[in-house]
Formats: structure tokens, C-alpha cells, sequence
């Protein structure tokens, strides 16, 4: 099992609070890892880490290593931006930009390649197909994003990720807004993804993470408890939170 | 049970009444104006210059203020603009995690805020002196603008404070810079706000009258340069309504007419351009 990304002694303060102790794990290439826990535990935190939208808050301290293809990328020295382009975000709610449905796909390729303008439309056909919401929008590319239903935007903002061409999928809940169907084409959609992807999804659906994990962390209060292969995970767990959660006991 | 319904019934009460007030008293200024200033209004009114025995009641117009009111006014704007827009930005994309250092700003904000427009007129005509420069559009332009740009900044700030951290995160995610967020993401979601907030900035430019007192003087001609001395609006008005004359006084009221027709001008362009992007806004 070959590791994409390997946290090694992370550890996170906001102001005077300790939000991660001491995190230390592999996640693996070109598989679907799940980081499971009850709410607080600080897994949204730990995702957001990993594309440093950390920055973004006041008095958050890190430390430690978040090693990428054998590159530090809590190092200072770091293009923030390219880091982030290599990784697409989905939120725990759709947030499409304030623009066309078009637009939407298109703008992430118009900002970072300068080349190729006349592949544009191609591409964000191509991408809105590898969603499947191609059918459902071909006929309206120029209307708003805002008047698509909250299922076909998580899916736009999806497609929007994939089309800055990313090697990670970060997704923090992506499918708690969402109704049944809309959350069962979302983890379909990750399970083709991770041929060429590698997944990280936070969840605190344990149904959810039995279904489509090949790989799980397990958190609580901050701490990593376990971590290992889904099958492992589920079938053989070896701390004792990590058997009553699965039973239910913290939800 | 019965208390709260009471309670409930006061007030609405409160509030049908207060709400009434403000509107009655919107249309008793309204009225006022049309009733005193419509009969004095023609069409020399907006399309001379004051003639000869034009303060005795005689022929002539105010096509000197309305004119010298746009030119300024809308300079200012402009002028507030550029530096208002990108200090807006500032605040709320660069500075977003900062937040007491925003907080500060925004407290020196609003203090300039509160200063009477005729102590920027004062410090306006203190700098020209020690310039030497003599009462001019261009004197007048800069003075409200330095006036209006509190007003403009905190404006556009609260309209930018709406922009959801969920939204930033996204564009960010996509690999955008900040400086791209900042133009392509949140001016795109908040520009009716942007509209609003600019166009009660110039509200505020065309209808001050003591900061122009010093600034931009008065003449009877229409300005061919920046450097000239200007009429403006609510100058004319009060110079009018000041006269022993009977006709001169009745005139000021067309002149708070006209003012009061280009206020509303512009609100209504800029609804009609704001609706045209509002469809793009994500509603959160």
C-alpha cells in the first residue's frame, strides 16, 4: 500500500485549546480513506490541514509534518496556492460561485492554466459528464448556479474540482445536506473517483463509512484512536472506544 | 398566556406606529416640496444659467448647480471608489482572520463617520490655504470624497462581512489567489449590496451643503475646468430660500425638487443594474 499522505506529529492549537494531539497517519493513494468520529473530535480540522485552509482562522497554531509527495507542506516556503490546486473540496454544503453554471466548471481552468482556451467548453462538458449532471444542465450552461437544486450543486461543485485536474478529493461531509438519492450518486461517484484519485472524506455516518471506506481513522477528542484497513476496522477492532462506537455508543 | 398575547399586541402596535411615522413623514417632505417648488418649476429652471436679475426673481436658472452638483458629486464617487473599494477588500479577504485588528479599523471608521461634514469642510479649506489653492471643483471633489469614504468603506464592509466563509474556503480550494477571490467571487455575490452601499455614498455627495461651503465656492457659470470655482444644489438652495424675495424662496423649493428627482434617478439605475446580477448571488 503505497501512502500519499503522511501526517507525522501534527498538532493543532486554536488560541489555547488543543484541537489535535499528536496525529500520525498515513493515508493511502488511490483508495477511499474515511476519518470517522463524533462530532468535535476535530476531524473537519484535520481536513482542513491537509489543504491549509487553517490559514484562514485566527490564533491557529500548527506544528508538525504533513508530507505530500515528499514535500513538507506546512513548510512556510510552500505556494499555498499550487498545494491547494492539487486537492479539491467538497464542503459540507454546496458552495457554488455566484456565476453561471458554465462558469463554474470553467473557472478554475480559465485561473490556472493560460493555455488551451479553446478546450474550455470540451473540458467542462467533459467534467459535468463525470458527475452525470451533463444531461440534466447541457441545455441551460449559461443559467445561475444558484437555481440548481442543493444535490446538483454538490455535484456542480464536484465537478468543479475535478476540473482543475487535483490528485486528492478532500470532502468533509459532502453528503449531510443531501437527500438519499443525491448522497448515494455522491459515494458512487467516489467509488469510480478512486481509480484516479485519492479520497478523503470526513463522515460521522458509520453506515456511510462501512459502505464505501477502504481505509478509516478513527478519532476522538483530538486524538487518533485507530487507524487501518476498513475490513480491520469493522470487523476486528483493536482499542475499546473504537468497539463501542462501532456498537453506537457515542452517537 | 394571556400576558404574552399582550405583550405581542403592544408591540406590533410599536411598530405599525413607528413604521407609519417614518413613512408619513418621508411623504409630508416629499409633498411639501412638490407643493412649494412645482409652481415655480419650468423648464428655464433646468436648462439656463441665472440671468442678469435672476436673484430678484427674474429670468434665468440653476443649470450651473445641477451641473456643478453631477461633476462633483459624481467625481467624489469615483474618487472614494478607488481607494474605498480596495480597502473594503482588504478588510474582509486579507485581514478576514484578523479580526480585532478589523474591529479596530472599523471603530476609527465609524468615528469618521460621525464627523460633521462642515469640520471636513474646515480641514478642506485649511489645506487649501496652506496649498494655495483657490476654491475649486477639484478642491471640492477631493474634500467630499474624504468625506464620503468612511461612509463608503463601512458601507461595502457590511455588504463584504455577508460573504460566507464556505465561500472563500471554495475558491480558494480551486486554486484562486486571494486577489482573485476578492474580484471574481466576492464582488461577483455581493454586488447589489456594492451598488447600494456606492450610491448612498453619493447621496451623501450631492446633498451636503456645508462641506462645499468653503471648498468649491458658487459662480453663476458652468465650470470648463476642475480648477474653476462650481455651483452646486444644496448651495443654491440655500442661497435661494435666504433671499427677501418671494420668488427666490419659492425657487429653492424647485431647486430641493430637481435634487430630490436626481437622487431618485440614480436609485432606480441602480436597482436595475444590481437585479441584473442578482440572479447570479448564492443565497446561503
Amino acid at each position: 500500500m503505497k501512502s500519499k499522505i503522511d501526517i507525522k506529529n501534527l498538532n493543532l492549537f486554536i488560541g489555547k485549546q488543543q484541537i489535535l494531539k499528536n496525529v500520525n497517519v498515513q493515508i493511502p493513494e488511490n483508495k477511499i480513506t474515511i476519518i470517522l468520529g463524533p462530532s468535535g473530535c476535530g476531524k473537519t480540522t484535520l481536513l482542513k490541514s491537509l489543504n491549509r485552509l487553517t490559514d484562514l482562522y485566527e490564533d491557529v497554531k500548527v506544528s508538525g509534518e504533513i508530507i505530500i509527495d515528499n514535500e513538507d507542506i506546512l513548510h512556510s516556503s510552500q505556494d499555498v496556492t499550487a498545494i491547494r490546486k492539487k486537492m479539491g473540496l467538497l464542503a459540507q454544503r454546496p458552495y457554488p460561485l455566484p456565476m453561471s453554471i458554465y462558469k463554474n466548471v470553467a473557472y478554475g481552468i480559465r485561473i490556472s492554466e493560460s493555455e488551451n482556451k479553446k478546450t474550455i467548453p470540451q473540458r467542462v462538458e467533459h467534467h459535468l459528464k463525470q458527475v452525470n449532471l451533463w444531461d440534466e444542465v447541457k441545455d441551460r450552461l449559461n443559467s445561475p448556479a444558484s437555481r440548481l437544486s442543493i444535490g446538483q450543486q454538490q455535484r456542480l461543485c464536484l465537478a468543479r474540482g475535478l476540473a482543475v485536474n487535483p490528485e486528492i478529493i478532500l470532502a468533509d461531509e459532502p453528503t449531510s445536506a443531501l437527500d438519499p438519492i443525491s448522497s448515494q450518486a455522491i459515494e458512487e461517484k467516489f467509488i469510480e473517483l478512486k481509480e484516479q484519485y485519492t479520497v478523503v472524506m470526513v463522515t460521522h455516518i458509520l453506515r456511510q463509512a462501512r459502505r464505501i471506506a477502504d481505509y478509516v481513522i478513527f478519532m476522538y477528542l483530538g486524538e487518533v484512536v485507530e487507524c487501518g484497513t476498513a475490513e480491520e476496522f469493522f470487523t476486528n477492532p483493536k482499542e475499546e472506544k473504537t468497539k463501542a462506537y462501532i456498537k453506537g455508543a457515542f452517537n | 398566556m394571556k400576558l404574552k398575547k399582550t405583550e405581542e399586541i403592544i408591540f406590533k402596535a410599536l411598530m405599525y406606529i413607528s413604521v407609519s411615522f417614518i413613512t408619513a413623514s418621508l411623504f409630508l417632505i416629499v409633498f411639501s416640496i412638490f407643493y412649494k417648488g412645482l409652481p415655480s418649476m419650468s423648464w428655464e429652471m433646468v436648462s439656463q444659467t441665472p440671468k442678469g436679475g435672476f436673484y430678484f426673481g427674474k429670468e434665468g436658472g440653476i443649470l450651473n448647480a445641477i451641473i456643478g452638483s453631477l461633476y462633483l458629486s459624481i467625481g467624489a464617487t469615483i474618487l472614494a471608489m478607488l481607494f474605498g473599494i480596495p480597502i473594503a477588500l482588504f478588510m474582509n479577504v486579507y485581514l478576514r482572520k484578523y479580526n480585532r485588528f478589523v474591529n479596530g479599523i472599523r471603530f476609527f471608521l465609524d468615528l469618521l463617520w460621525g464627523i460633521p461634514s462642515i469640520v471636513y469642510g474646515a480641514f478642506g479649506f485649511t489645506i487649501m490655504v496652506m496649498l494655495g489653492i483657490k476654491t475649486s471643483l477639484l478642491a471640492g471633489i477631493i474634500t467630499v470624497s474624504i468625506f464620503i469614504l468612511p461612509i463608503m468603506v463601512r458601507a461595502l464592509d457590511e455588504v463584504l462581512k455577508t460573504v460566507p466563509v464556505g465561500l472563500f474556503e471554495a475558491s480558494l480550494s480551486l486554486g484562486s489567489t486571494r486577489s482573485e477571490t476578492a474580484f471574481r467571487v466576492f464582488i461577483r455575490q455581493t454586488i447589489p449590496g456594492l451598488a447600494t452601499a456606492i450610491l448612498l455614498s453619493f447621496g451623501r455627495a450631492i446633498g451636503d451643503a456645508a462641506s462645499v461651503l468653503f471648498t468649491t465656492g458658487y459662480t453663476d457659470h458652468i465650470p470648463t475646468s476642475i480648477m474653476q470655482p462650481t455651483a452646486t444644489l444644496p448651495l443654491a438652495i440655500f442661497f435661494q430660500l435666504g433671499s427677501p424675495i418671494e420668488e427666490v424662496r419659492s425657487r429653492a423649493y424647485s431647486s430641493a425638487l430637481i435634487l430630490t428627482v436626481i437622487i431618485l434617478l440614480i436609485s432606480v439605475i441602480a436597482r436595475v443594474i444590481s437585479a441584473k446580477y442578482n440572479k447570479h448571488r448564492i443565497k446561503f
